[in-house]
């Protein structure tokens, strides 16, 4: 099995027609059970009209309604994509995956807010997506270093994810659910909520988390763990070298105040029993040790 | 982005936040003629630059006439003023504040920071104003009053009220802490801010409160709606390799080491820069030429690295999953004939397309080491660095 998503999961692709969209669309859709998820797209002046065979609908909620599809995913260009995300909320959808980098936070805090009390899950935004290998892609990711399997696997990073996927899989270990939450300071999901849900799936044995500089979200995500989680946990912070007051591409990645720095994490994350590494490269050897005990 | 002290107070002043009446200038003469402008007799000559603890590196000075403004202004104009912010280097001052001097009778700190965790705008007051907000978190972190602030309801009378009472203000000031702190929470978010701080705030002997400095820096994902804070940007106090990358969507960041980096990816990047510490060398920069990395975007980003004087080894590394391998190892064979290699590159390929960007790279005649996973790459630029 997996979390959030599996190959009956139906998708409504906000942003669909615009370029990257399109790119996205089309991969996304040859990828595994694709051609059957992705059933609709919303374009508010293209409602009517196809892609790729995909139709084309005037709001999130026309094509909830005409489709049945519960989860969102997001291209919209950074100045739209906070009313994207507010819209796909108001359609009461499951879960919204906001790929788009460069929102500004400021909209992030007031989208946040009104999701307060509300069913719909958010990732994002400012991540790769998620995916679980041979069922279903929701996102900008290579599908093809994915291996079905029983590992899961969380990052804040989009081609550090990547390093993590294509590692374990040289190893010859799969993967359950892939889930990037993304770079942003203000976001939906974080480490603490995906280490919950793969503990709770009975098809994920053990997890990758990857972190990197800035907030302390893995430091809460690792205080849950030490509590309760029942799986091995590997773990990776990038940044050790990142000067404070900088911001190291990602908007969330910038150590401040002395806070967030990638040792202090990395510190905590051992302290509560995960098994990190220092080293990028050896993120699925760490894991092949401790699965073969 | 950050701006300068007397463009931070513009715009509180813009949100009905006093300060001290100032005029900026450029050179010595212009100070002089400010100070007699603003008239009285005593004033504050505050040097311009966008780090921060200018007064302990002798960057403010009291002037108590015309001609110790005059030789105040000489003094600190065109020094190259070292704070803890700054760097050994110290950052060279081009621009002066002449303020009026003020009678204070307390010194307090407000600031407002984006709180991640709760996902809110946190308004921060302490007692202690004038000091680094994050030595007294340190030792008396009693002493901060944090407020999470509801973004649909904003910041209240009572609550302002309530915080202005808990740092010490007095209650005969309380209406004006109470405008000061909504100003400057609206201007906070009116304009984008991810940071903005009043340090010190002070109360003055006649008991009104008047933001004494002003510290703004903004969120560059909302420039694109602030084209009045864009103006506001000072080339000089950027590092000139980083205003560079900037013009080619480039994300660059210059380090102290002498091994250059180019990556697709800020968390590959970043560890990037870790692995080649963890094997014993020193990384000269950070930079992610993003998704869609074109050859001249890697041509552009190797010019870049080439600039620093101290680099002895580039190492590209590249997870390719949208963007190419083959690409990408068409860019790098460009860029590498375009502007003739002069010191050691590893190449480290992975993903899409692999093979054929590593039949690219050897058939290129170019003297490019490949390495075969990160670990072996980082090692092999570790060793080329050391000759």
């Amino acid at each position: 099995m997996s979390i959030l998503i599996n190959k009956d999961t139906r998708v409504i692709t906000q942003g669909m027609t615009g370029k990257v969209g399109q790119f996205h669309t089309q991969q996304c859709k040859a990828y595994a059970n694709g051609e059957n998820c992705f059933v609709a797209g919303v374009n508010p002046k293209k409602a009517g009209e196809q892609f790729e065979g995909i139709p084309v609908y005037a709001s999130v909620r026309d094509a909830k309604e005409a489709t049945g599809a519960t989860v969102s995913v997001i291209y919209v260009p950074p100045s739209g994509a906070a009313a994207a995300i507010d819209e796909a909320v108001e359609a009461e959808l499951d879960l919204v995956i906001c790929i788009t980098e460069g929102i500004p936070v400021h909209d992030m805090i007031r989208t946040r807010y009104k999701m307060q009390g509300r069913k719909t899950l958010l990732i994002g935004p400012n991540c790769p997506g998620l995916i679980t290998p041979d069922e279903i892609k929701i996102g900008i990711m290579p599908g093809h270093i994915h291996k079905k399997g029983r590992i899961g696997v969380v990052s804040r990073s989009g081609t550090l994810t990547y390093e993590a996927v294509g590692q374990l899989t040289a190893l010859g270990y799969g993967q359950s659910s892939c889930v990037g939450i993304g770079g942003d300071p203000i976001n939906g999901l974080k480490h603490i909520d995906v280490m919950r849900m793969f503990n709770d799936d009975p098809d994920t044995d053990a997890v990758i988390m990857v972190g990197e500089i800035g907030g302390s979200d893995e430091e809460e995500c690792a205080r849950w763990i030490k509590a309760n989680m029942q799986k091995p946990v590997v773990g990776f912070i990038a940044g050790i070298t990142a000067p404070e007051g900088k911001r190291m591409g990602h908007a969330g990645a910038i150590i401040s105040g002395g806070q967030g720095g990638a040792e202090d994490k990395l510190a905590v994350m051992e302290d509560c029993g995960i098994h990190i590494t220092r080293n990028p490269a050896e993120m699925g050897r760490t894991m092949q040790k401790i699965l073969k005990g | 982005m950050k701006i300068h002290e007397y463009q931070g107070k513009e715009i509180l002043r813009q949100f009905d936040v006093p300060t001290p009446l100032g005029i900026a200038c450029f050179s010595v003469e212009e100070a002089v003629a400010a100070a007699q402008q603003l008239g009285g007799n005593v004033w504050v000559v505050k040097a311009q630059i966008h780090a921060g603890g200018r007064g302990k590196g002798g960057g403010v000075k009291v002037a108590k006439s015309l001609d110790e403004v005059k030789s105040n202004a000489q003094q600190i104009l065109g020094m190259q003023l070292v704070t803890h912010q700054t760097g050994p280097d110290g950052q060279k001052v081009r621009r002066l504040l002449i303020e009026q001097g003020a009678a204070i009778a307390k010194e307090f700190y407000v600031g407002m920071v984006v709180d991640r965790t709760a996902q809110r705008v946190a308004l921060l007051a302490s007692s202690e104003g004038g000091m680094e907000i994050e030595e007294v978190a340190k030792h008396s972190p009693e002493k901060i009053h944090t407020l999470r602030i509801d973004p649909v309801a904003g910041l209240g009378d009572d609550d302002a009220a309530l915080v202005a009472r808990d740092i010490g203000i007095p209650d005969v000031a309380s209406a004006e802490a109470v405008k000061v702190l909504q100003g400057l929470y609206r201007s906070f978010v009116e304009k984008d801010a991810m940071l903005a701080e009043i340090n010190p705030l002070v109360l003055t002997a006649d008991n009104r409160v008047i933001a004494l400095d002003a510290k703004f820096n903004f969120d560059s994902n909302a420039l694109y709606r602030h084209p009045e804070i864009v103006a506001l940007r000072d080339m000089d106090e950027e590092d000139p390799a980083e205003i560079e990358a900037s013009k080619f969507d480039l994300s660059y960041i210059s380090l102290d080491g002498d091994i250059g980096c180019l990556v697709n990816g800020a968390g590959l990047a970043m560890a990037t820069m870790d692995i080649i510490k963890l094997y014993g060398g020193s990384p000269a920069n950070f930079l992610d030429v993003g998704g869609g990395a074109t050859t001249e975007k890697v041509t552009e980003a190797f010019k870049l690295m080439l600039k620093n004087p101290h680099l002895k080894a580039i190492l590209v590394n590249i997870f390719g999953g949208i963007m190419k391998c083959d690409v990408i190892a068409e860019g790098v064979v460009a860029a590498a004939r375009q502007v003739q290699l002069n010191v050691p590159l590893v190449v480290r390929l992975e993903g899409t397309n692999v093979e054929l960007g590593k039949k690219i790279l050897a058939e290129s005649g170019l003297p490019i080491i490949s390495g075969n996973d990160m670990a072996d790459a980082a090692q092999k630029v570790v060793a080329a660095a050391k000759g």
